[in-house]
């Protein structure tokens, strides 16, 4: 997807320079290999730190929240959906936005490709079409980018943005006939201590960081339950109980409305696969609710709608 | 000073050998990363490695460690009154540290360990640990310890250092406490003048290829006012998530807080890492909070680290050059780029 980066500092320059917008988020390219930076551009002739490639898999719409200008902002599939729940949840005005389409076909997972060169470090990657060129002292390995595309990319079923103002290329096929929810009817095929056990284990090495939090838009809270001090509902230790309650209680706060973007899960510095917790939630809406998060920037999540005439008796 | 040859068989031997006299800490392979764990049965020891992705500050200052217990039960003479939680002081080793990670133990003595205050619990644990280093044969493209007053066979702050050769270990001990622990491996054979050689040659080679060239040498002439007031931090911090990787990650962050915690009667007062990047960290019990912004939580972060210690203490500044935030940021914020920015103002 890197071939998008010229086309997107071309929209930038352009919107920018016309006026449409004040402000153009998108990224830079990073320091590290496999690390994008998010970045805000205002002057025009700043757009050449522009960068896209398949490792841009940070959620933009976590940098509009409460922003007051008009704003041009790249949005791959899963980003827009969650730019239409912002909007459902009025912490943006679509009118403030221009949003720029970046029709994806997936994001590299950084932990795989670490894996495939046997944890040697990476000083260098590129793309080349389908295959991944990484570098390093001594070595070089061509990988082809379909093997080590992040799990959530892997079942992705929007991968062209659900609404925009204008495409930074032709939109891609979308996936057809992917089963997203797989690991997540294994873990419910568990039994119950299995499956505490299971999600004790991922947790283990959680050291409260908060990164899979702040790295969603969807925490936007302007005080999370666990910063909460008057009262206390969380302790701050690593105590396992006091983290397990943080961990299930922010699935619970993402349920209808996650888009399983992955940028939790990437943002994690110990690399715990945070995302089984809210796929759970996930599959659980799309099958009692037929809901997908952020397809459209008319209805509200189920789960913070109240209907007189919902057909179950127990809300009457 | 004693200068000891292992093979590597030898030497994980040895390690075993005195897990009764010390509680050793190694670096294993856990999942994708390194992590200190203690030498257990059945944990080997993977000394293959570039650094641990958790450094091992918490061996000494644990992420929460229990201070005082308390009851509450207003029947017990001692209702109400803080008693010492017990804690383990028992001899115990890191064997494999990183030197920036011994340099970054250094740093924070300032903190816990100064004229002014000492921190009873930290020394304790500081005092009851032997340092066994682990030279760096390959430095990550993100390690900076030369720029900071480092290196990657630095020995200060080490009761021991390591080289590895290939094929062996050489373990040279730097104080009485090191060579202690060489004579208590009852193991080993002294090293001879080709080893000593070859593990100058090393050192000289690594150190050679070796130039991160991170500058921060006009920090400390700079008014502190006018990096405050910069204006680049808006732009340095729009990226940042304000998450606690960095400062949970950094072995030279020590802040902390404390919390009462009570179970019925019974209560906990623990002391619990914490971090200027969330808001918290600073909210007032009035409800004020002079760091509402993000920006000013990051500024707070790297003008901590290289401006006021640098300013206070009149020795370099707070980063051990190890690397690990600029690795595991999520969103790639690079304090490298910041200390020049700082640096050039």
């Amino acid at each position: 997807m890197h071939e998008y980066s010229e086309k997107i500092r071309d929209i930038a320059e352009k919107l920018l320079k016309n006026g449409t917008v004040d402000v153009f988020i998108g990224f830079k390219k990073g320091t590290v290999p496999m690390m994008n930076e998010p970045v805000l551009i205002s002057d025009p002739e700043k757009v050449h730190t522009l960068h896209w490639d398949s490792h841009c898999a940070l959620n933009l719409c976590n940098y509009l929240t409460g922003r007051t200008d008009k704003i041009g902002i790249l949005a791959t599939g899963c980003n827009s959906r969650n730019i239409m729940t912002h909007i459902v949840e009025n912490q943006i005005k679509r009118e403030q936005l221009h949003i720029v389409g970046i029709p994806c076909t997936g994001m590299i997972d950084h932990r795989a490709v670490q894996r495939a060169v046997q944890f040697k470090e990476i000083l260098d990657i590129t793309e080349d079409k389908d295959r991944l060129i990484v570098k390093g002292d001594g070595f070089e390995e061509k990988l082809d980018k379909k093997d080590f595309l992040q799990s959530n990319c892997l079942t992705c079923a929007h991968r062209n943005p659900v609404e925009y103002d204008e495409l930074v290329a032709d939109l891609v096929p979308e996936q057809e006939g992917v089963s997203a929810y797989e690991d997540v009817t294994q873990i419910e095929n568990m039994n119950i201590d299995d499956r505490w056990d299971f999600f004790r284990d991922m947790i283990s090495s959680c050291i409260r960081c908060y990164a899979c939090r702040n790295a969603c838009p969807l925490c936007y809270c302007p005080t999370c339950f666990v910063d909460e001090s008057r009262p206390q509902w969380v302790g701050k230790s690593i105590d396992p109980t006091d983290t397990m309650t943080f961990h299930i209680l922010r699935a619970y706060h993402c349920a209808g409305r996650c888009t399983d973007c992955g940028a939790c899960e990437r943002a994690c510095p110990v690399g715990i696969p945070v995302r089984q917790f809210t796929k759970k939630l996930n599959k659980d809406t799309l099958e009692l609710f037929s809901w997908e998060a952020g397809l459209t920037s008319k209805q509200r999540p189920p789960l913070d709608v109240y209907k007189v005439d919902d057909y179950n008796d127990f809300v009457k | 000073m004693k200068t000891t040859s292992f093979t590597k068989q030898e030497w994980d031997e040895a390690l075993q050998g005195l897990s009764d006299s010390y509680r050793i800490f190694v670096p294993i392979r856990e999942g994708d990363f390194h992590m200190f764990r203690p030498l257990e049965n059945g944990i080997k020891p993977d000394f293959d490695f570039q650094n641990t992705r958790i450094s091992p500050k918490s061996i000494i200052y644990p992420q929460s460690e229990r201070m005082f217990e308390y009851t509450l039960e207003p029947e017990d003479p001692e209702a109400n009154i803080l008693k010492e939680a017990p804690k383990d002081y028992s001899p115990r080793a890191i064997v494999g540290i990183r030197p920036c990670d011994v340099h970054a133990f250094r740093i924070v003595q300032r903190n816990f360990d100064n004229p002014e205050f000492r921190d009873p619990w930290w020394v304790k644990h500081f005092e009851s640990t032997i340092l066994v280093g682990l030279g760096c044969n390959r430095p990550c493209s993100t390690c900076f310890c030369t720029s900071v007053g480092g290196g990657p066979f630095h020995e200060e702050g080490l009761d021991i250092m390591v080289y590895d050769l290939g094929d062996r270990f050489l373990a040279k001990s730097l104080t009485e406490k090191g060579e202690d622990f060489l004579n208590k491996t009852k193991a080993g054979a002294p090293a001879d003048q080709p080893a000593l050689q070859a593990a100058e040659d090393l050192k000289e080679s690594v150190e050679k290829a070796f130039n991160p060239n991170v500058t921060m040498d006009h920090l400390h002439e700079k008014a502190v006012l006018d990096l405050f007031n910069a204006p680049f931090w808006e732009e340095v911090a729009f990226a940042c998530i304000n998450c606690g990787t960095c400062t949970y990650l950094c072995p030279t962050c020590w802040c902390f807080d404390i919390q009462d915690e009570v179970f019925a009667k019974q209560g906990d007062r623990i002391r619990n890492w914490d971090s200027c990047m969330f808001p918290l960290f600073t909210l007032e019990g009035s409800g004020h909070n002079p760091r509402t912004k993000k920006f000013q939580r990051v500024r707070q972060r790297f003008m901590h680290k290289l401006k006021y210690y640098v300013d206070k203490y009149q020795d370099g500044v707070q980063c051990s050059g190890c690397g690990r935030c600029v690795r595991y940021c999520p969103v790639n914020i690079d304090i490298r780029q910041v200390a020049a920015l700082m640096n050039e103002l």
